[in-house]
């Protein structure tokens, strides 16, 4: 059914850190090592070692650089599926392959049932629909709902692929539903922002803008002047300016 | 926006064949037309042609064709649905028509008012065509209020024309209707003017790459690093723009060739007349469905999508 449910009180979702993503790509490799043996199995590569090599991935990590001259900086910026609490990808499908999930607000492809006509991506203004060329539907990121509610696996694995895959811990998840989770209070206290809010669709993930910048660029730390002893002529001073000099040469 | 040919086929195609069910049903009620089961074959026979081949067509561009008719059951929803949905349910009204005329000479009377419902379906259907490409608030060039409308003109414009070439072959003169069909180009034109001038409007704030990243704040967002080296689906896809000036070149050929030839070759045909009528039709029915097919694929080829933001457009 692709009427969406009322909304949930859970909204499971990721924080994203621009501030310490260093765009390794490891959220990416790691989401398609993950995804093309889970629920959104395959993830098919097209022409894999040709001159024009494509495939579908859920997560992709762009670099942008952010500002002018020498106060400019690179961001690196995962994209990857918003979880949105108002998703025209899902209202526009016409088959009810696109779901949201009453009980979490996850949002999933049954591809059972998708006819591969792509609408759900145009109706998508993050790129997070990845039409799979070979197996004729449309993928993306299912927020690892194969992990996350897997007991098979130990508890601290239970997290979606990219965040356990992040070196520098700048993905994040958690219930953004819940103004107490450590997720919201990350949140709060980074003025975490919604991509696009103007488009209306409410996403639920949310980025972590950087932080200020601290170097030379931006400050003008003074230097700590420096004691310089009146010269005594001593032989331990003669002594260390004859070693100066000679190891100087 | 990729220009789908399975699609620019599709909604040419379908329209033209709706458009023409729909004068054929309204040149019953309005204008007398007799049943005549030659023009009756020739007339449904070409309009099932263009709407199932059409429809078909459409079916090309799907990854898992074998499960269209899924695509049926959303129509709460889904304007793609709702079209799937209309486009079914116009053949009982069609074929119930089509079968009057066919079978018992009869296109008035009880016929009449299932000939006005089959118009009214007609354009039904190609309304939700363009409502689904009306809903999308990602792509601006199509979240405008008159894409719907000029769908339909279009396909009571090229629908027209068929109608008008077979009425004259089956030795109809249909004078007023000719004229009537000079009246509707030249709306659609005007139409398809207005569309065009919405468009080109540049709106109060477009979006920006610093609104897509959130990171204007910060300065001139520029993309450095593409997240891949190849085009990805998302590129291809929703990548398509065409260039500015193939844009220009390309409305003047479609407002040439698709309009103004036609109206100018209809005109001819109904003060001149003669032996010359009917090359004169085809001639315009002949030009107005080239200029469709390049309104219809630069209709795509000039939308540009909100995503391509994250890729690099400065601008959306």
């Amino acid at each position: 059914m692709t009427a969406l449910p009322p909304a949930s009180a859970k909204k499971l979702g990721l924080v994203i850190d621009l501030d310490t993503c260093v765009g390794c790509q490891a959220c990416a490799t790691s989401c398609k090592e993950w995804n093309t043996s889970g629920y959104s199995a395959p993830l098919s590569d097209i022409d894999p070692y040709g001159a024009d090599p494509h495939g579908a991935w859920l997560n992709r990590v762009h670099a942008y650089d952010v500002g002018e001259g020498a106060t400019s900086r690179t961001v690196h910026f995962p994209r990857s599926c918003l979880h949105c609490e108002t998703p025209a990808c899902v209202t526009v499908c016409p088959t009810g392959a696109s779901y949201k999930r009453a009980e979490d607000g996850i949002v999933l492809v049954n591809p059972d049932t998708c006819i591969g006509c792509k609408l759900c991506s145009w109706a998508c203004p993050y790129g997070a629909r990845e039409y799979d060329y070979a197996d004729g539907v449309m993928k993306k990121c299912t927020l690892c709902v194969d992990r996350i509610y897997n007991e098979t696996l130990d508890p601290q694995d239970r997290v979606p692929a990219c965040v356990k895959a992040c070196p520098t811990g700048a993905r994040h998840f958690g219930d953004l539903g819940d103004e107490d989770s450590a997720v919201s209070k990350l949140v709060a206290d980074r003025g975490g922002y919604d991509l696009l809010p103007e488009m209306g669709y409410k996403p639920v993930n949310k980025y972590l803008p950087p932080r200020p910048r601290r170097d030379a660029a931006t400050t003008t730390v003074a230097k700590p002047a420096e004691r310089v002893a009146p010269p005594d002529g001593s032989a331990v001073e003669r002594l260390f300016a004859w070693a100066d000099k000679a190891l100087s040469r | 926006m990729h220009p789908a040919y399975s699609v620019i086929v599709f909604t040419t195609a379908s329209g033209a064949g709706y458009g023409l069910v729909f004068w054929l049903a309204m040149l019953s009620v309005l204008d007398n037309l007799p049943a005549e089961r030659a023009l009756g074959i020739a007339g449904f026979g070409l309009a099932f042609a263009l709407i199932v081949g059409g429809l078909l067509s459409s079916t090309v561009h799907l990854g898992r064709p074998e499960r269209a008719w899924r695509a049926l059951s959303q129509w709460r929803t889904s304007w793609l649905s709702r079209e799937g949905v209309a486009a079914m349910a116009t053949f009982v009204p069609f074929g119930l028509f089509a079968a009057g005329w066919l079978l018992l000479g009869q296109n008035r009377g009880i016929f009449g008012v299932v000939a006005l419902i089959t118009a009214a379906m007609c354009v039904v259907t190609v309304w939700c065509t363009g409502m689904i490409y009306q809903s999308l608030p990602t792509i601006r060039g199509w979240h405008q209020p008159l894409v719907s409308p000029v769908y339909v003109a279009l396909s009571l414009a090229t629908g027209g024309a068929l109608a008008l070439c077979l009425l004259r072959m089956h030795h109809h003169e249909a004078e007023d209707f000719g004229w009537g069909m000079v009246a509707i180009l030249s709306g659609a034109l005007l139409m398809k003017r207005v569309y065009w001038s919405f468009v080109d409007e540049v709106p109060e704030r477009s979006m920006t790459s610093g609104d897509a990243t959130g990171l204007g704040r910060f300065g001139k967002v520029r993309a450095l690093e593409a997240p891949h080296t190849q085009a990805n689906f998302v590129m291809r896809e929703m990548g398509y723009v065409v260039a500015r000036k193939h844009v220009e070149k390309l409305r003047t050929i479609v407002q040439l060739v698709g309009f103004v030839l036609p109206v100018v070759a209809l005109i001819l045909s109904l003060t001149i007349g003669g032996v010359l009528t009917l090359p004169l039709q085809l001639l315009a029915l002949v030009a107005l469905a080239c200029g469709v097919l390049v309104e219809r694929w630069l209709f795509f080829a000039e939308a540009q999508h909100v995503v391509t933001l994250y890729y690099g457009a400065e601008t959306a």
